[in-house]
């Protein structure tokens, strides 16, 4: 029997004991393995996101976070206390977890003050109404606390599901495709808001979600998952600029692969020009690549070197997105200041100008 | 805090144990079967075992083509063709569900013997005077039988005939008009093949209840497996050659258990297409054509409600006096009490079980599930076996360790109590409760459930804070169903009961044999009327899915 330990006054800031430890769990999802010795750690006050496709086994992390999925292998901690190991857990309602779902799960026979309260039972009568009409103010709700979740909008019932999940002060905050079901404008500003949100009020947070703009928009630290493992865990800035595999590379953002060859250690050479990196590459001179091209590397430039012909184009308000040919046959991907309007046919002049070379080694035989 | 996790956590512990106590009278049929005690299996091979063989094939073969029939023209009739009336015969055409087969076969006893009024005014218009000068059909007859519970049975097969029709593709219907196939040739060659498992699983309710019927044939004097089984326990008080027929009868059990389970397969297969409630293609009657049709369905809520409640209110009136006793009434709240009990105790087992399945515990739950819910196919009198060898069994076992180690005896505890009768009910009609609750629950979303968990609240505490609220409606349709269910039940409750303790329909049997009819009008009509609340919370909720043909779905 452990005692739940008081962290001892003071002393807390002196080691930064990390909130959530996920170490080396591994799960079966209806009898096949759906994460594989994955670990993960966040500090208190951090909003980490899982981010994958689906069935890369993200959800099933976080239920097993929440106690609702045993861990074959590993263990999780919470607190400093283990809540899962293989064989044993602790259940769900004894974590002191809020969790936020896709369908905003709100309880369709409570009112909004209700459904806010329902995890407050501990509390005594008036300490809950504070609590209760603190949340809802803090969430803009107060004006609702009588009504259904039925009717209320999609922005509000997530904000209702926020509070729900936040009022009994939880030690973390779980939430499961939060945003997937707000349409696209909405889903942008409860993004931005929720950041704010839990920022301010120092919540350390778990999301999972395939959408990479609401996990940039949230996430601290981003865990790239596939296939039941996390293969690159770090800034969004980082996901995107110094992605660490082809698959991390592919997935987030858009861009395409050019093939090239090492000419000096911090050099390549490409069908469409040299490349400089400012730092060498570690490889050895003459070693086959390939080189991510984002499409904000590729700049248009009427003196520019490399010709080619728009295939496609899609408008983007502030900038189109085209799909250019070359003369050698490579395709592009370019984001263009849509004041330079071009037509499908259309030759244009570009230059590469790419601030963060990204290379991989190019397998034996690629297509 | 850390607590191991086992796979068999209380809620499956319980469930798999329900689910035994459930079987309990299945397995001990089985095991009669081959472990024969008393062997008067040749006894009955000899005498009587054909006829009761061949009298309930017979039967079954009778009211199988006549449920096939009426349920499949009337169905077709009304969701495919426009005629005047339809709209009501839609809902009418369920009515005669209320009526159990013994209570109709009473009204039509009393309207057509030889001392009733049809026969009374025949004699009076031709000036006959004894039964000699005229032939007039037997209704007392095996035909007699098959009639009857047709003219009752057929809702089985016209409900879910129906139900097939309106989910069939719109698409596949014009596709083979515009193709020049006519009405009926695309009835025969689209419509009956795509709705044939529906009604198969149809049919073969309606002969679960065809082998389960007790009254009827015991009024009849048609001698079945089930009338065999009572006469040979009751009469002759052998309760082992009743457990030797109720093995033979597993044998029907288990054949009807297949062609429903096999239909139920097809049926998802043919049924999936996503324009469920787009308007079909409808046929216009006019003239001679609507008015056969309309006749069509008339006939069978005619004969198989109209008539019978004419009838047994026209007798319950007239013979008021004589029945309205304070037995009657202590006979109703023998069977209101009874039916209650049942019903919340299948509506608790059945949330149990439904919300066990519901917290994981993958296929043995299932299986739990589907063993708990065999005893819907078992009929009333070889489950009363079932339960009776079992209870009597420990009812000995107690008594003998008892009075080897305490020196008293504790007699008889369960045996001949309303404890054997209660768990029959449940037994037999916990699949009604259980279907209803799981498809309430499979409504509410999962993501409910660990909310509720994540607050702060138990498995326990969330099924009774947040999920019962959620499935009030279908908890209130399963337990009215099973009080139903109950009140009519016949055959288990004549061999459960305690000595002298009545309900309304074992009163109503009991007056019955005795050529009472006149009395036993008041119990039946009671048993109709209470019969009557399901068929019309059904029949509202047809005629509610027509007005509003997009109802909102998942709002209740």
């Amino acid at each position: 029997m452990d005692s739940p330990q008081a962290p001892a006054r003071g002393s807390s800031s002196a080691v930064e004991r990390p909130l959530l430890q996920v170490q080396n769990i591994s799960c079966n999802y209806e009898l096949e393995r759906a994460v594989f010795d994955l670990s993960l750690t966040v500090n208190r006050g951090e909003q980490v996101c899982l981010l994958g496709p689906s069935g890369c086994g993200k959800t099933t992390v976080l239920r097993a976070i929440a106690g609702f999925h045993p861990v074959l292998t590993g263990g999780i901690f919470i607190n400093d206390q283990q809540v899962s190991a293989a064989g044993a857990m602790v259940p769900p309602e004894a974590r002191r977890l809020g969790m936020v779902f896709q369908d905003h799960a709100l309880f369709p026979h409570l009112s909004v003050q209700q459904n806010v309260a329902s995890g407050l039972r501990q509390f005594s009568a008036r300490d809950r109404k504070e609590a209760v009409a603190d949340m809802l103010e803090r969430m803009g709700l107060t004006r609702h606390a009588k009504r259904y979740p039925h009717e209320l909008s999609g922005g509000q019932q997530q904000r209702v599901a926020l509070a729900r999940a936040l009022a009994p002060r939880p030690l973390l905050l779980l939430m499961d495709e939060p945003f997937s079901n707000l349409d696209q404008e909405l889903r942008e500003r409860m993004g931005q808001e929720v950041s704010d949100m839990l920022k301010e009020n120092d919540i350390t947070c778990v999301m999972v979600t395939h959408d990479q703009n609401d996990a940039f928009a949230l996430g601290d630290k981003v865990g790239v998952m596939a296939d039941g493992a996390i293969v690159q865990w770090d800034t969004p800035y980082n996901l995107y600029h110094r992605p660490q595999n082809h698959f991390v590379a592919d997935f987030i953002g858009n861009g395409i692969f050019l093939a090239g060859e090492l000419c000096s250690a911090n050099r390549v050479t490409t069908p469409l020009g040299n490349l400089d990196s400012g730092t060498a590459l570690g490889w050895v001179v003459g070693s086959q690549v390939e080189v991510l091209i984002r499409p904000d590397d590729v700049i248009y430039d009427s003196q520019g070197p490399v010709k080619a012909q728009v295939m496609r184009r899609a408008f983007k308000g502030a900038e189109i997105m085209y799909t250019l040919r070359t003369s050698s046959q490579i395709t592009l991907l370019a984001l263009f200041p849509s004041h330079a309007n071009f037509e499908i046919g259309d030759e244009v002049s570009v230059r590469l100008e790419v601030d963060h070379l990204v290379v991989f080694a190019r397998e034996s035989e690629s297509a | 805090m850390l607590r191991r996790v086992t796979r068999f956590s209380p809620w499956t512990l319980g469930t798999v144990m329900l689910a035994l106590l459930a079987v309990t009278p299945v397995v001990t049929v089985v095991w009669l079967a081959v472990h024969p005690s008393d062997d008067i299996w040749q006894h009955l091979l000899d005498t009587s075992l054909s006829v009761y063989l061949s009298n309930t094939l017979l039967l079954m073969l009778g009211v199988g083509v006549s449920v096939l029939l009426t349920g499949v023209a009337t169905a077709w009739l009304v969701t495919m063709c426009r005629f005047p009336g339809r709209g009501m015969f839609e809902w009418l055409l369920i009515f005669p569900l209320a009526i159990p087969a013994y209570v109709i076969a009473y009204a039509y006893t009393d309207l057509l013997e030889y001392a009733g009024p049809v026969q009374m005014v025949l004699r009076g218009l031709f000036g006959w005077s004894s039964p000699r000068d005229y032939w007039f059909p037997e209704i007392r007859s095996l035909w007699g039988a098959m009639i009857l519970m047709g003219v009752v049975l057929y809702p089985y097969v016209y409900l879910l005939a129906r139900a097939a029709f309106l989910e069939q593709s719109v698409n596949v219907l014009e596709v083979s008009r515009v193709l020049g196939r006519g009405p009926w040739h695309t009835f025969y060659s689209i419509s009956l093949p795509a709705a044939r498992p529906a009604v198969a699983v149809g049919v073969a309710l309606a002969l679960m209840e065809t082998l389960n019927d007790y009254g009827t044939v015991d009024f009849f004097a048609v001698r079945t497996m089930t009338a065999g089984l009572i006469d040979v326990w009751l009469g002759m008080g052998s309760l082992a050659g009743g457990a030797q027929i109720a093995t033979t009868m597993l044998v029907f059990v288990i054949a009807l258990i297949t062609l429903e389970r096999i239909s139920r397969r097809h049926q998802k297969v043919y049924q999936q297409s996503s324009t469920r409630f787009r308007a079909l293609p409808a046929y216009r009657l006019t003239g001679w054509r609507a008015f056969a049709a309309g006749g069509l369905c008339a006939i069978p809520v005619t004969v198989g409600f109209v008539i019978p409640v004419a009838v047994l209110s026209y007798l319950a009136l007239l013979y008021f006096e004589d029945s309205w006793t304070s037995e009657f009434r202590t006979y109703a709240l023998n069977s209101l009490t009874l039916s209650s009990i049942a019903a919340l105790l299948a509506l608790g087992v059945a949330l149990f079980i439904a919300y066990s399945r519901r917290l994981g515990g993958g296929r043995l739950l299932g299986v739990a599930a589907r063993v708990a819910s065999l005893g819907y196919a078992m009929p009333g009198a070889v489950l009363a076996v079932g339960t009776v060898v079992p209870f009597a069994a420990f009812d000995n076992s107690v008594d003998a360790f008892l009075r080897a180690h305490l020196g008293f005896s504790s007699g008889l505890l369960l045996s001949g109590t309303v404890v054997a009768v209660l768990f029959a009910y449940v037994v037999r009609f916990l699949a009604v409760a259980l279907g209803q609750i799981e498809s309430s629950l499979e409504k509410v979303s999962p993501s409910m459930d660990m909310a509720a968990r994540t607050l702060g609240y138990r498995a326990g505490q969330t099924l009774l804070r947040y999920h019962v609220p959620l499935i009030r409606g279908g908890m209130l349709t399963a337990v009215m169903i099973v009080f139903v269910d109950c009140m009519k039940e016949l055959p288990a409750t004549l061999l459960l009961r305690p000595f002298n303790f009545e309900t309304l329909a074992t009163h109503v049997y009991q007056f019955a044999s005795d050529e009472m009819l006149g009395e036993a009008a008041l119990g039946s009509l009671t048993i109709v009327v209470v019969g009557l609340i399901p068929v019309l919370v059904l029949s509202w909720m047809i005629s509610r899915s027509r007005v509003t043909p997009r109802n909102r779905a998942g709002q209740d």
